[in-house]
């Protein structure tokens, strides 16, 4: 088997094996149905504002569980000394850094796949769009594709999981804060700095159902950049 | 072969190993002795591509751990001192991952675990998680892990550390049945232990080589001289008078600087036991003297005292 697809296996079935997994999904789950309850269901709304409403929270609560998955991927390992195992086998540092994400991202597609209870009820009471759902759907996987690598890096930085939190939440709030830094900067750069934030102008395309190309390559271009961060940590730490 | 030039390693600004230059034949067993922080982890971590050297050439069978070290790592089995062990797997799945990762054919996998599981001694507890296990099933996994794939070269990093004196012993067995197939690098902070298991010594301080060669070397090279115990029985007498009777007798042997009393090594009439400072190997003319002086010689060994030795040659090389 691919040195990738057996590290992202083996950090699935230990996400599965510890509650940390189930903890982490239901937990999003419930903040997911409460949002949902008191943001899309407490007023009178169309049910594409409503879905919309939906997307925008799952957004928050994709991010905050992929920085919470990706935290022990590497330091964990590096804690109970297993990254020894994989840093001493035939395996180059990019597969180690591929195989973790993989499995985070794994949980993260489940998760994100059992809150489609959710835009069905709307479907019960009104008329979805398939293809906002679907494009929405993409945005939150996208999202937590760009949320799990900024996770990754800082876990390849830190050496507890605590830290790795810490620094991998810093990193994901100073770019979701970009927009806020944008409005304070003159033309024409707060346009560019307003393109970099993690969520504001690229995700809201997604929850209007609007795919945008600019927003699947930024969330892509993020999550390769950290990647590629992560991966030269790890190169960096041998010569330590 | 493993052909060290060179080698220096820094954190930081801190020299940890170097300069260090060594050659390790194929099949050998070797040895690092060290006290703690000499260097040894360091440059075993060297060993296993687990550190890039500061500089120097570290080359293992063949390949070089900077160039090459995705090739390095194919070669080489590491137990580190805490064994690498994934709590939530069982001693099963672990090893199957172990063998995986280390590019076993997967058709080849299941036959190499079971081949490792049984000469480590695991097979009854294969399906047993790893986070149950006890420390000595832990260390055997650790080489389990380290051997599963079948590399040229095992990298030991005090593999009987935190071991009961059973399970040294059949630690001590396990690295020794690595020999011929495999070339070992072992380290610990034990002489007796490296002693014991492996054909070579390298003695490690600083980071540097003090000193490398067989143990009875070292023995003989440090300890200029030897040392003896003598147990003897002189009939119709206590031990007290029998003890000065073998003194008497001992002392007039040629090449004899002196003889120290010592509690007698087993019970009975007449017997007493001493220890004899001599110049050289004189245990003939030991025996040859009691039987003259009519006494029965019950045990005349000469006495081994590695860790003095150890010392002494770290206190030479610091003064």
């Amino acid at each position: 088997m691919n040195a990738v697809l057996l590290i992202a296996r083996r950090e699935f079935y230990a996400y599965l094996r510890s509650p940390l997994g189930a903890s982490i999904i239901a937990a999003a789950l419930v903040i997911d149905g409460l949002w949902f309850h008191l943001q899309g269901m407490s007023r009178p709304m169309l049910s594409a504002e409503v879905l919309q409403e939906f997307f925008n929270g799952a957004s928050g609560t994709t991010m905050g569980a992929a920085i919470v998955l990706s935290m022990r991927l590497l330091a964990e390992e590096r804690q109970t000394n297993t990254f020894t195992l994989l840093n001493t086998a035939p395996v180059r540092d990019v597969e180690i850094v591929l195989g973790k994400f993989l499995s985070a991202f794994s949980v993260i597609a489940i998760m994100t796949a059992l809150t489609l209870y959710m835009p069905l009820l709307i479907l019960v009471n009104g008329k979805v769009s398939w293809g906002q759902v679907g494009v929405g759907y993409l945005g939150l996987l996208l999202l937590g594709s760009a949320a799990i690598s900024i996770g990754l890096f800082a876990s390849a930085l830190a050496r507890s999981q605590v830290i790795a939190a810490v620094i991998g939440a810093a990193v994901l709030v100073v770019m979701l804060l970009l927009w806020l830094v944008a409005r304070a900067v003159e033309p024409p750069l707060n346009t560019f700095i307003a393109r970099l934030a993690l969520h504001h102008e690229n995700f809201r395309p997604f929850m209007q159902g609007i795919l945008e190309l600019r927003g699947v390559v930024y969330y892509l271009a993020v999550t390769y950049f950290f990647l590629l961060a992560a991966t030269k940590t790890l190169e960096a730490r041998r010569w330590r | 072969m493993i052909e060290i030039q060179d080698l220096y390693k820094y954190y930081g600004e801190r020299r940890v190993v170097g300069p260090l230059s060594a050659k390790i034949e194929k099949g050998e067993i070797v040895g690092l002795l060290g006290l703690n922080g000499a260097g040894k982890t360091t440059t075993l971590r060297v060993l296993a591509c687990d550190l890039l050297p500061t500089s120097g050439t570290v080359r293992v069978g063949g390949f070089d751990v900077v160039e090459q070290p995705h090739e390095v790592r194919g070669k080489v089995g590491y137990l580190p001192d805490r064994p690498p062990l994934y709590d939530d797997m069982t001693v099963h799945e672990y090893l199957g991952y172990a063998a995986r990762l280390r590019r076993v054919r997967p058709n080849d996998v299941e036959k190499r675990v079971s081949d490792v599981e049984g000469m480590t001694e695991l097979g009854d507890v294969r399906r047993q998680l790893v986070g149950t296990l006890s420390h000595g099933f832990r260390q055997r996994l650790g080489i389990a892990q380290a051997i599963v794939h079948r590399p040229d070269f095992v990298v030991l990093d005090e593999p009987i550390g935190g071991l009961d004196p059973i399970q040294i012993v059949e630690m001590r067995g396990l690295v020794r049945g690595l020999r011929g197939e495999h070339t070992v690098v072992v380290s610990s902070h034990i002489l007796h232990e490296i002693s014991e298991t492996c054909d070579r010594i390298f003695v490690i301080q600083n980071g540097e080589i003090l000193w490398s060669g067989r143990e009875a070397d070292l023995s003989t090279q440090m300890e200029q001289g030897m040392r003896i115990r003598v147990t003897g029985r002189v009939a119709g007498v206590v031990e007290d008078a029998a003890r000065d009777r073998l003194s008497a007798l001992l002392i007039e042997v040629p090449g004899v600087r002196a003889v120290e009393p010592r509690d007698a090594t087993e019970s009975g009439d007449g017997v007493a036991s001493v220890e004899v400072v001599a110049e050289s190997d004189v245990r003939d003319a030991l025996c040859r003297a009691l039987v003259a002086g009519d006494t029965a010689v019950l045990e005349v060994s000469r006495l081994r005292d590695l860790e003095t030795t150890f010392r002494a040659l770290l206190e030479g090389s610091s003064s």
